[in-house]
Formats: structure tokens, sequence, C-alpha cells
């Protein structure tokens, strides 16, 4: 299905409904702008250095029936199906995917996440988030917002508050860190880059690192470094869209948590061969 | 007058059957064309009329009855919806005449609200046809009367303003005849429309550019193309080069949003296969009326094996300038005078700035004539000029633009008559450092030194969520030819060369300057002046009849083709006081360009980026003069 372009009004009331907070930025961003006048965030207007009777430039005209000649406040919708990959290695086979989707605006958009692996049944490794995601700089947002590990571990939920974006050199970097309702401390640590062999068939590194700040064996997450998930993943893009790829993929448990794998008879890590779809609408 | 002579209706007769082969459509035969004294009548009509919707009607005409509508349209195999005018997509030309009264009617059959601006017209502005400034817009199902006088002539077009239906077809020529006759006409005299053509729907478009700014590029820098780097800069320079746009999280090879990938590129709605043909016989003079109408594509024009001259820019006419070549940006307009030295067909070749694709015509004595299609050029690659930062032997902040007024006096007028393109960015280089070093701008025999204006500078745009890149050093380009065309062996026109034919009536040196810098963040694809997108910008203030100066700063590293509504555009050039007016001026990447303004209408326009999705997506200004 092809990006949406929505109705500015009906993604406000959906956000303004999910929490007074988040209406609260809203409001105060420009995407609310009284429906007859041009936006006009105070105290920003221009620097005129000029004569001053002239550029009194900090009240707008007031727009013909309210129509905007252009619609640089849209709302958009996007999801990304990062991996969604068959990691093979005979009866130790996994499923994974690891997702995200936003709507929103050119400052303010709301995001969902969604990863986790399933082997022999049995789901792993779940963890699923609701941020807000606030622009901050040319190439970074700040998101936060609650993630909740679901999956056939013991639930557990955590504040969430983070960074994402393109640091130097185009490499795509988040870090986020985590306080649960037990008080405990985590943190996530996810980069990629793209390496373009040509112009479809792109390579990509890409890592995923957890810590935590006290052990949570029944979730098999070990104090300080605890696990990760790295892939080197090789993708054709038929369109931009859709494409397949190949990969060698390595997850494993580190340190403390892979005492605990081992106490339990788990493999400690694994590197296999996977095939995978990467997508977005 | 822009009489057709028999032979040529004949002849566009038989091309527009070509052309229908061509568009693969039957659909977009006109239905009627009500109020224009029968020059333009369905395809049933007959043969000694001129059949084409593109062709030049045979008189002007001063009342218009003008449908919008939708319909399918085929180039190739792929079908998407055009927005048509009384059927046609691209809309059929129109022609009137200066002097004359215009009553247009202009019903809207969409199930959307609609509006026709009238491009480079200066005219009341509830009569410019900008919903929200102009209007409130032609609504679904409803209708809407311009009136308003004609106070010039030339080549113009017009097109919709509303929700991108101008990327779907909705824009046709307007070609307006003197008040006095052309005592010498040219033999032939042909419109040609280029325009960009996509079936996938505009608002998807931009939307898949909003998730990855990319989406159309496959010209990228790879693996692959790294070994062809390599060999042709060595290794180590070809590694730095990308290390040094990899560090500022940056493309050279960033050049068209948009490209061939989807485009198909059109003249007068037809493809390169379907080949537009402009008939001529012996000794013919041909005026080609070339209107940029596309979307997002900047064209680069040529017939290989003629040189032709550029005699009027933007609907008004200049010395003629012969060239080989010449660049139009979007919504801009060049007349080209071209004299076939021999009886063959000669191929029009119109390449896309970043070269994935082209449009093609033909100059033939007879039809079903062709030529040989060049290959197509290299595509550019942006270079530190583009990001602003090209002025090491300068300073360019100190490059005041009163000096690019006078600086025909620094020789950049005598280079106009050199046939060798190469050294002119030297030379610009060159003209720029006299300026810095004078300090004060030279004064020309006869101006009096005037007080300068005061200056309305914001400043660098700061770099944020809605600005990737300052240019430190912006440099003067008006006589760059621009990427991609330098030192390509042709001579290709320059702003600098653009030479009105008589002084502009207002002699007032500007009172005001206001500093605009074109900012933008393509990761995020947000676009703005002075590091703001529209919806959070004031409007810009004019006092009536106020004379200003509006200096463009171009801080990305793309070209903006910025388009002012209802006032002339007087481009400081290097000519003196024969600025050439223009409505769309072109800013290249990193560079700095000024133009004169006189606000002497009052009421709420627009300025902005000509490339449909800058412009939506906040490269949008509005300007209240009052």
């Amino acid at each position: 299905m092809s990006a949406r372009f929505l109705s500015r009004a009906a993604l406000l009331r959906a956000l303004l409904a999910l929490s007074p907070a988040l209406g609260e930025m809203v409001a105060l961003s420009p995407v609310s702008a009284a429906p007859r006048t041009v936006a006009l965030p105070s105290g920003t207007a221009s620097p005129a250095t000029g004569n001053p009777a002239s550029m009194k430039n900090d009240d707008g005209p007031t727009y013909i029936d309210g129509v905007k000649p252009v619609m640089d406040q849209g709302i958009w919708v996007h999801g990304l199906l990062n991996q969604f990959e068959g990691r093979l290695d005979g009866a130790n086979s996994s499923f994974r995917w690891d997702g995200e989707a936003w709507a929103g605006g050119d400052y303010n958009r709301l995001w969902l996440r969604s990863e986790g692996t399933i082997t022999k049944g049995r789901m792993d490794d779940g963890d699923q988030e609701l941020l807000y995601s606030r622009s901050i700089s040319t190439y970074f947002d700040v998101q936060s917002g609650i993630r909740v590990d679901l999956d056939s571990g013991p639930t557990r939920t955590w504040a969430a508050f983070g960074l994402q974006g393109l640091a130097l050199y185009q490499f795509e970097f988040q870090a986020t860190g985590y306080v649960s309702d037990r008080g405990r401390f985590a943190s996530r640590f996810e980069g990629s880059y793209d390496i373009l062999i040509t112009n479809r068939l792109i390579l990509q590194p890409q890592v995923e690192l957890n810590l935590y700040s006290k052990a949570d064996k029944p979730r098999g997450s070990g104090a300080g470094l605890s696990d990760i998930d790295t892939g080197l993943r090789l993708r054709y893009e038929i369109w931009r869209k859709f494409a397949p790829y190949i990969a060698v993929t390595y997850d494993g448990y580190l340190e403390q948590a892979r005492h605990f794998a081992r106490e339990r008879g788990d493999t400690a890590g694994a590197l296999r061969l996977t095939f995978g779809i990467r997508s977005w609408f | 007058m822009l009489h057709l002579p028999a032979r040529r209706a004949a002849s566009t007769r038989r091309r527009f059957v070509t052309g229908l082969a061509g568009l693969g459509a039957s659909a977009l035969l006109p239905d009627a064309f009500h109020g224009n004294a029968g020059a333009l009548i369905p395809a049933a009509g007959a043969e000694t009329r001129a059949a084409s919707p593109y062709a030049i009607p045979e008189r002007s005409a001063a009342h218009y009855d003008l449908t919008i509508d939708t319909r399918p349209w085929t180039v190739g195999s792929r079908t998407g919806q055009a927005f048509t005018v009384n059927g046609c997509a691209p809309a059929p030309t129109l022609r009137w005449r200066e002097g004359d009264d215009m009553v247009i009617t202009v019903h809207n059959r969409l199930h959307e609200p609609s509006s026709i601006h009238w491009h480079g017209l200066r005219l009341p502005a509830n009569m410019d046809g900008v919903p929200g400034l102009s209007y409130a817009g032609i609504p679904a199902r409803g209708s809407f009367t311009y009136r308003f006088p004609v106070r010039q002539s030339g080549t113009y077009w017009y097109h919709s303003h509303s929700a991108m239906q101008e990327a779907q077809g909705l824009a046709g020529a307007l070609v307006i005849d003197p008040a006095r006759p052309d005592p010498d006409p040219c033999e032939r005299d042909y419109v040609m429309v280029l325009s960009d053509w996509s079936d996938v729907d505009p608002h998807d478009i931009v939307s898949n550019l909003k998730q990855q700014d990319d989406y159309y590029n496959f010209r990228q820098r790879s693996v692959v193309s790294l070994f062809h780097e390599a060999r042709s800069h060595g290794l180590h320079d070809a590694l730095a080069s990308r290390l040094r746009w990899s560090r500022m999280r940056m493309s050279a090879t960033d050049i068209s949003d948009v490209s061939g990938v989807i485009y198909s590129y059109l003249i007068n709605g037809q493809t390169p296969d379907g080949n537009w043909t402009g008939l001529f016989d012996r000794g013919d003079r041909i005026r080609l009326r070339v209107i940029n109408a596309s979307a997002m594509t900047l064209f680069d024009f040529r017939i290989p094996g003629l040189r032709f001259s550029i005699v009027s820019a933007d609907g008004n006419e200049v010395e003629p300038v012969p060239v080989d070549e010449f660049r139009i940006a979007p919504a801009e307009t060049y007349d080209l005078i071209v004299s076939p030295t021999e009886l063959r067909a000669y191929t029009i070749f119109i390449q896309s700035e970043d070269r994935t694709g082209h449009a093609r015509g033909t100059l033939a004595p007879r039809p079903g004539m062709t030529a040989p299609v060049p290959p197509m050029d290299p595509r550019p690659v942006r270079s530190m000029i583009d990001m602003g930062m090209g002025m090491n032997m300068g300073r360019g902040d100190k490059a005041a633009p009163q000096h690019a007024a006078h600086r025909g006096h620094t020789g950049m007028a005598n280079m106009a008559g050199m046939a060798d393109m190469a050294g002119m960015a030297d030379m610009a280089g060159m003209a720029g450092m006299h300026g810095a070093d004078d300090g004060a701008p030279p004064v020309e025999g006869r101006v009096k030194p005037v007080p300068a204006p005061v200056v309305v500078d914001p400043g660098p745009p700061p770099r944020n969520v809605e600005n990737q890149n300052i240019a430190r050093h912006p440099i003067d380009r008006l006589d760059d030819p621009g990427d991609g065309l330098e030192h390509n062996g042709r001579r290709v026109l320059t702003y600098a060369m653009l030479r009105a034919l008589k002084p502009g009536p207002d002699r007032r040196p500007p009172s005001r300057e206001i500093v605009l810098h074109l900012t933008g963040n393509m990761m995020r694809y947000i676009w703005g002046f002075n590091g703001k997108k529209f919806s959070e910008a004031p409007a810009v203030r004019l006092r009536l009849n106020e004379r200003v100066r509006i200096t463009l700063i171009n801080d990305t590293m793309m070209e903006h083709p910025i388009h002012l509504h209802g006032f002339w555009s007087e481009l400081e050039n290097g000519q003196g006081d024969l600025r050439p007016n223009k409505h769309t001026v072109l800013s290249q990447p990193g560079s700095r360009l000024s133009y004169l303004v006189t606000a002497d209408t009052p009421g709420m326009w627009a300025m902005h980026c000509h490339l449909i999705y800058h412009m939506h997506l906040g490269m949008f200004r509005t300007v209240v003069v009052s």
C-alpha cells in the first residue's frame, strides 16, 4: 500500500487523545495554527534590521477563506520492516522481525517499534515501543515513551528516552535509555551503515547491543553488556520498497547473560545464514 | 502577427496524428474550445485548420471558457490520472493580444478545488489565481471568471496553483501578441511545452521523498563507480571526495529529487518516440517558444548541428544571443529563432539536468523524418562550489550586490562574444575579487552615487532541523551555465548574457535590500527561506510603489527557480540599466544574485521555488504589498 497523506486534524485528534503531555507539545508546534491565520510562533519573527516601520513581520496576513497556498504541515505515515528473516541452523532456526512505523509532521512524530525472535515456538527479545519523537537538529530526533518486553518471558515495562539520527559519515544511529517499573536501568545501542555496491545492491552491516544495570534471570538478561544482535545483510532493491536479502547474522549473550544461557542449556550464541525481506510503505 | 500559412496548418494536422500514437490515448482530444474563434477545433475538423491544441491558434481571443477535468493518461505502458483543460493535458495553447480586456471563465469539474494562475502576468492581485492569496480558489464543481487587461506581450504559461495539479498536466502555453504586430515575423512559430510526466501521484512522490530523500536517485556513487572514479581521478582523490561528502552527510550526486526513473520527459505531451515535429521549408526562420512546465526538472536544450539565437526570456525581448545550448528551469520561458541551414531533419535534444532521461523532437522539412539522437552527456557531480565553499580567492560575503549590478564594466560584457565557455568560471571569480578589493562599488559615469539601500539581512541561517548547510562563500554564478554544462565545448547561455532591449521604466535605486537565504534539509525533505518553511515564517512586506532589491543566497546544493508573482524581477546581471525582466530566476547552488522589484500593485502575492515539491514543503513566502 502506498504512503498516505492524512488529514492533519484527524491525526492531531489522535495525538491529543493519546497523552495530555504530548498534546501540549503538539500544541506548541506550528501544527496547531488557527484555521484562518498563518501559524507564527511568537518570538521568532524575522530579525529585520531594516526599516522597522515597514517590517512589522510578527503578524501574518489573513488568508482568504483560510486557504493555505501550500501544505507544508502535512502529516505523513510510513512503516519500515527492516528485518523479516529466517535464520537457518537446523533445529535451532529462528524467525526474526524488526520494524518501525511513524506518523506525524516535520517536528512531532509518533513512533512504534517492534522486534522479536521466535525459536522453536518460543518468542524472545520481544521489544515493543511506543514513542513520541521530536526533531531537534538537522539529523537527530529525541524520543521518549514506553517499552514493553512482550514475549514468552516475563513481561517488563520501561520508560524510554532516546536519540536517533544520522551520525557523521552517514551512520544510522539509535541510543535509548530505559528505566523499568522496578527501578532498573537499561540501554540499547543500534547502528547500521549502507554500503552501495551498486545503486540497487546494498551491503548493510548492522549491530544492536543491550545493557542492563541488574541481572534479570527470568528474562535471561545479565548485568552489564547482556546481548548482541548483529548482521551483514546484502539486499537487492528490486524497488525501493521491496528488497530481498541474504545475510550472515550473529546473535548471542555476553558476560553474565552468557552464564545464564549455559545454565539453561541454551546456546550462548549462533552464527547463522539468513534470508529475509526488507520492505516499507 | 503570427499567421499560420496554409501549408503549416496541413502539416500540423499530420503532426497531431503522430502525437496521438505517442500518447497512446485518443481520450485527450479537446472536447471543444469555446470562444476561441474556432482556431482550435476537435480532431474531426477541417484539414486546413491547425488541429493540435498546442499549435498557436490562428487568431487571438479575449473571451475563453476553460473547463478543468480529469482523465486517465497513458504514456508508454503506464496509465496515470491527468488533469485536463478542455480535455487536454498539457492544457491547450491560448493566444491573447496586448491591450485586450480578458474575460476567462474557468469551470471546475473536479471533486476538489482547483485554480489557474497566469504565470508571469502583471495583473490585479485578485486575478492572479493563487488560492488563499488571490481568492479562495475555484471550488469543486464551481466556476470563476477572470477579468483583467493585458498589458504585456510574449510567451508565458498558465497552470493550476492547487494541490500539485500542475504536476499532473494542468499547465499550458500562453502566447500574447504585441499591440503592434511584429513587422518581420518568423515563417514558423511553434510552442514547445516541456513537461515531466509520471503515473505516480504527486502526493505519493512527496511522501516517498519524506521517508527516503534519495528514493528516485539511482545514480549515486557506489563501490562499482569507485573504480571508474579512481581511474579518472586517482584512488586517493576519489576516496577523499567520498569521505568529504559522507562526513557532511550529503550526496554529490544529488542532482534532481525526482528522476527519469518515473518521469517521461515530454514535448507538447509527446514522448521521445512520439517525436514532436516542427516543420520548415527552405529559408524559413523558426521561432520556438520553449516553456518549462515541468514539476521538478531542469532541462538542457540543444539542436545538434544548429546554432540559434535566444531572442526572449520570460516573455521579454532580449538582444539576440547566439548559443548552442541553454538550460531552462521550471517555469522559465525562452523564445529562440533558428534558421536551419540544410533541408534535412534536425533533432531537438532536451536532457534532464540529472541525465536520467530526455525529451526529443525534430525539426524537419517533412513529417516522419528523423535525425540521429545523440547520447546523453555525463551526469553532473556537485562540487564544493555548490556547497557555497567555492570562493577561496575572494571574500564572498563582501561581494556586495551593487557590485554585481555594475559588473558589466569589469570585463564580462566582452566575454559575451566568446565562443568557448572554458574559463568563464575562473573569470567570475576574478570579477568577484575586484569588488571585494575595491570596497566601494564602481560607479558608472552617468549614474550618480546613490545612498546605499537599507539592508534587511537575517544573516546566515542557523543549521537546524530545517537547514542542512550554510553557504559560507556564496559566489556570483550569473556567468556560469550551470552544473553539468561547463566545458562541454558548446556555447551555453548564461544569465550574464541576457540584455534587455531598453531600460526599465523605474530608474530609482532601491531603498531597501531584502536578503533571502534559500535553505532546506534534504534528508528531512523540508524547504524554506532563511531556515523556515512557509507556515512558520512571516510575510515579506513591501510598501506600495517601493523599489527594492531582493538578494538570493542559495545555501542548498540544488538549483531553485524562484518565481515572484505580480512583478518583474529585474535581474542585476552586469548589463547596467539593460537588466532583463524575468518572472522566474534560477538561483544556482552556492550562489548569490540579486534583482530589483517595483512593488506597484497592491495585494497578497506569492514568491516561491517552482520545483513543486520544494514549494509545497515550505519554500514559499507571501509577499504583502500595501
